[in-house]
């Protein structure tokens, strides 16, 4: 798509022709989030709908307790050291954030008044700062007032390198200034289009000063709060167990008019995926459970007990397939996989090609995922109509088949094709996982057929996805010839995630296979067009650079997308849950209430 | 004895260190790292990773990390987890009730079923209630703890829905009510594993019986004209159990160790879960405790149980 055609989109978005929701699918569509393609629009001017929740209650209140399972159990409740999301999601019970993502990719504001736009003032038109103006009357659960200051001391609390939070990377390169007690000030060294990060959903918790204020710094780990956490959120704290259960009680004086419905919450942890959508969907014991990675199956026989029914919620996690085009075998200027060398077939695009094209997705869509996951052939997509008409994808041993023979990959007498004395045999490795398991089966039953062995391999993953330097199993390594494991796109700032193809990132010994560059695709004209989209003001010439940038690598075959896999929840019948693939599972908890009967 | 008992525990010391520095190197070769987690999300760059490894001390080589930790496990402090970061005796204190009420709970069963059944058995070998018990005996203890516990949650709650199988720490409530949720949802994991147990020991208290019941110093107690109640009581049983008992006190570790598998299926959070957990995050702070505290404690029911097997029988004497 080019940047014309972008911006004739837009157009017919703010002529009304073209509906905003449609928009925000056909740019899911071309691998952007629908975070980003919301931004998009509101830097054209074309101020976002506020689509209003479903909210029935009347009152505060009254709801008895919402009990929800998380098979991985929460084991720390400071936002700003959360290890993964089930961290960020505990915190998120008791902490808010400025705003959150809604499922089409809006901003709703929650401790703003309102969402920063051209039209407010709130967006610079250098695009080098936002000023976000704070809701007032707002209170902390132990009652001192929520002020531009808790904003400016998490800025401060995170940035510091002694605090070791994880969220630093947001922090470090912005300055928050107060402009009065409830208006801050984001600046951004260079002009950022993407600016909703800081204090923006998981990443943007506000933690009080007056609580965390003495522990700054390298004394981060000794404050109380961190085991008791005091927020501005839906619901106190009551008790927490790391590793096992957070429990919560009524916010009365919850910012927001009528909210929550629950008197009390509690999320227990522990325990395995398949038991977890047991005691939500068979026997009804839990009102909602967390990331269900079942079989579809197994999820559908549970859903007939009639207690609950399964959520499926689109997002940006997807399946994909690495195809390493260096040589991971043999040791070039000591070490494996240099980028200087050259795999034995997959430097050869017609090989790669032939790979992508027996990749069976649609089978692994309808064997193994079922309702939870979509066969896809670009880096990102929802429904199969809003597909890039730039990346096309099929399933054709015949013509891998024929690829392979033209180019010059000869059939042995053992059926593996050999070229200068090389035989097609490729090890494929990922991390010990059974649904993993079954789609190596069937890659490797198809690449039987055209000629190719496949050595499948599987790692444990706390081994696989591991940063240790001194294991060779590692993803980060990639001392393999192809790869497989699930990547997550809700990273909102496209720039950190185009970069995950760019030359300078490649991972290897000097930086200690940390770089994001795993395939180590090393192209100059990639690398032009991402030197070019870091530094282009316009979002829309930026947003067509990005949708060139994802072509490429798609087309280029050094990755072969599988499956899209939307987020899989457990909800009670009765239960109306607020739930968006941009953001936590409790981005809007405060929406959360029960029907009085099954819907 | 006190003599002994000094030396005892002297010699504790050196194999204290031993294991400590054993656990320790094991646990710094295995692979993985606290920090996988986060290597996933694109939104934390390697810097953060880099720069955590270093404030937590995991880039020091690790003989300097292990004598770190000795001298802060010498003044009493046994770190804080990396996962979590909390206080690492924090983290085993908030679990340790909950193990102890389950699996104490199971070891008492454990023990009610073993000894009567045990004896009985013995009494009347080859019976028609000895066959029954044995058949039994043997198919619970051949039979895992995952799968009973499996079949159990199967049974009971699914089929029947009589039982919760989550288990919560903390029952809101007072009084009848919090007691009948306790009991309700101790009931399954207390069984699964008091069964597992008391099935192994009802054949050690059966041999045990068996081989005393046979002495001569019971056919005297007879031939005095005694009843069987009180030759089986009095005579066989207090001398049958010596051993019995230090059985008992070796497996008292266990108790505080937890049971990790069962602890997992009905979410109990236990000491065994929180090891579990720790082991998988490669959380070395916490799995190093835990061990370590579970080594000590096994070298202490060791001496224990020595120590009772010489008060029990007065023919072992201390050197």
């Amino acid at each position: 798509m080019e940047e014309v055609e972008l911006r004739a989109l837009i157009e017919d978005v703010r002529a009304e022709k073209l509906p905003r929701r449609r928009f925000i699918e056909r740019m899911v569509g071309l691998g952007l989030t629908a975070p980003m393609a919301s931004m998009l629009l509101m830097h054209s001017g074309i101020a976002q709908t506020q689509p209003a929740p479903v909210y029935k209650p009347t009152k505060r209140g009254g709801g008895g307790a919402l009990r929800v399972l998380w098979w991985q159990g929460a084991t720390l409740l400071q936002p700003h050291f959360a290890n993964g999301t089930k961290d960020q999601e505990g915190s998120r019970i008791f902490y808010e954030p400025l705003a959150i993502w809604d499922n089409d990719g809006n901003l709703v504001p929650i401790l703003a008044a309102e969402i920063p736009s051209r039209e407010n003032g709130g967006l610079a038109a250098d695009g080098k700062s936002v000023t976000w103006k704070l809701k007032k009357g707002v209170t902390w659960h132990d009652g001192k007032p929520f002020t531009a200051d808790d904003c400016v001391f998490t800025w401060e609390y995170a940035k510091d390198p002694a605090t070791a939070a994880v969220t630093i990377g947001v922090y470090k390169d912005v300055v928050v200034e107060k402009v009065d007690a409830n208006t801050i000030r984001v600046t951004f060294a260079k002009p950022t289009p993407f600016w909703a990060t800081a204090f923006v959903a998981a990443e943007g918790m506000v933690l009080p000063k007056h609580v965390f204020g003495p522990y700054a710094g390298a004394k981060s780990r000794e404050a109380p709060a961190n085991l008791k956490p005091v927020g501005t959120g839906p619901y106190k704290f009551v008790d927490f167990k790391p590793g096992d259960i957070v429990r919560g009680e009524i916010n009365k004086d919850y910012h927001m008019a009528n909210r929550p419905y629950f008197d009390t919450i509690e999320m227990k942890g522990g325990g395995d995926a398949t038991s977890a959508a047991r005691a939500v969907l068979q026997t009804g014991e839990y009102d909602y459970a967390w990331n269900l990675q079942v079989e579809d199956e197994v999820l559908k026989r549970m859903e007939a007990g009639g207690k609950g029914k399964v959520h499926i919620v689109p997002g940006g996690d997807i399946e994909f397939i690495q195809l390493n085009i260096t040589d991971p075998w043999n040791e070039v200027d000591g070490e494996r996989g240099s980028v200087k060398s050259k795999h034995f077939a997959f430097s050869d695009p017609k090989v790669r090609e032939a790979m992508a094209l027996l990749c069976d997705k649609k089978s692994m869509q309808e064997f193994i995922y079922g309702r939870t996951g979509f066969a896809t052939g670009n880096f990102m997509n929802n429904p199969p109509r809003f597909t890039s008409k730039n990346t096309k994808w099929e399933f054709n041993v015949d013509k891998a088949n024929q690829i392979l023979d033209a180019a010059g990959w000869k059939r042995g007498s053992d059926g593996v094709r050999e070229k200068n004395g090389k035989k097609m045999k490729f090890v494929y490795q990922t991390s010990i996982n059974g649904t993993r398991q079954k789609e190596q089966a069937i890659v490797k039953q198809a690449a039987q057929k055209a000629g190719i062995d496949l050595e499948l391999k599987s790692v444990t993953a706390s081994v696989f996805f591991s940063s240790d330097v001194a294991n060779p199993d590692t993803y980060g390594k990639f001392w393999a010839d192809m790869q497989m494991y699930t990547t997550t796109m809700t990273a909102p700032d496209g720039e950190r995630f185009m970069n995950q193809y760019q030359s300078e990132e490649v991972s290897q010994k000097a930086n200690k296979w940390s770089g994001r560059n795993i395939c180590r695709y090393v192209n100059p004209e990639y690398d032009k067009l991402a030197v070019q989209g870091s530094s282009e003001l316009d979002p829309v010439k930026r947003a067509a650079i990005y949708i060139q940038m994802n072509d490429m690598v798609v087309n280029d075959h050094i990755i072969v997308p599988l499956i899209s896999r939307p987020r899989v929840r457990g909800g009670n019948l009765r239960l109306v849950t607020t739930l968006s693939g941009w953001d936590l599972d409790f981005s809007a908890l405060q929406n959360w209430y029960r029907e009085t009967q099954a819907a | 004895m006190g003599h002994y008992l000094l030396r005892r525990l002297l010699i504790a010391l050196p194999s204290l260190l031993g294991i400590s520095v054993v656990l320790f190197t094991v646990l710094a070769l295995a692979p993985g790292d606290p920090f996988a987690e986060m290597a996933l999300n694109p939104n934390i760059p390697p810097e953060v990773q880099e720069n955590m490894r270093k404030q937590f001390g995991l880039d020091d080589p690790i003989w300097l990390r292990y004598f770190h930790w000795l001298f802060a496990m010498l003044h009493g402090n046994w770190g804080f987890s990396f996962i979590s970061r909390v206080d690492v005796d924090t983290l085993i204190w908030a679990r340790v009730p909950v193990t102890l009420a389950v699996i104490g709970a199971s070891q008492v069963l454990a023990l009610l079923i073993a000894l009567p059944v045990g004896i009985v058995s013995a009494a009347r070998p080859y019976s028609w209630f000895d066959r029954v018990a044995s058949t039994l005996a043997f198919v619970g203890f051949s039979l895992p703890t995952f799968f009973t516990g499996l079949l159990f949650i199967l049974l009971f709650s699914i089929k029947l829905d009589w039982l919760p199988f989550v288990f919560r720490a903390d029952i809101p409530g007072t009084g009848w009510a919090w007691w009948e949720a306790q009991i309700r949802q101790s009931i399954m994991p207390v069984l699964v594993l008091g069964l597992f147990q008391g099935a192994s020991w009802t054949r050690y208290v059966r041999s045990a019986v068996l081989d005393v019941i046979r002495l001569d110093y019971v056919t005297t107690a007879r031939s005095k004209g005694l009843r069987e109640r009180a030759v089986i009581l009095k005579h066989v049983v207090r001398n049958a159990l010596i051993p019995v008992v230090t059985l008992v006190a070796l497996t008292m570790p266990q108790v505080f160790g937890g049971a990790i598998v069962t602890e997992q299926i009905f979410r109990v959070p236990g000491i065994g879960s929180l090891l579990i957990d720790a082991i998988l995050r490669n959380d070395t702070p916490v799995v190093m405790a835990v061990t370590f505290v579970f080594s000590c404690l096994v070298i202490l029911f060791n001496l224990i149980a020595d120590l009772l097997y010489g008060w029990l029988d007065p023919r072992i004497s201390y050197r």
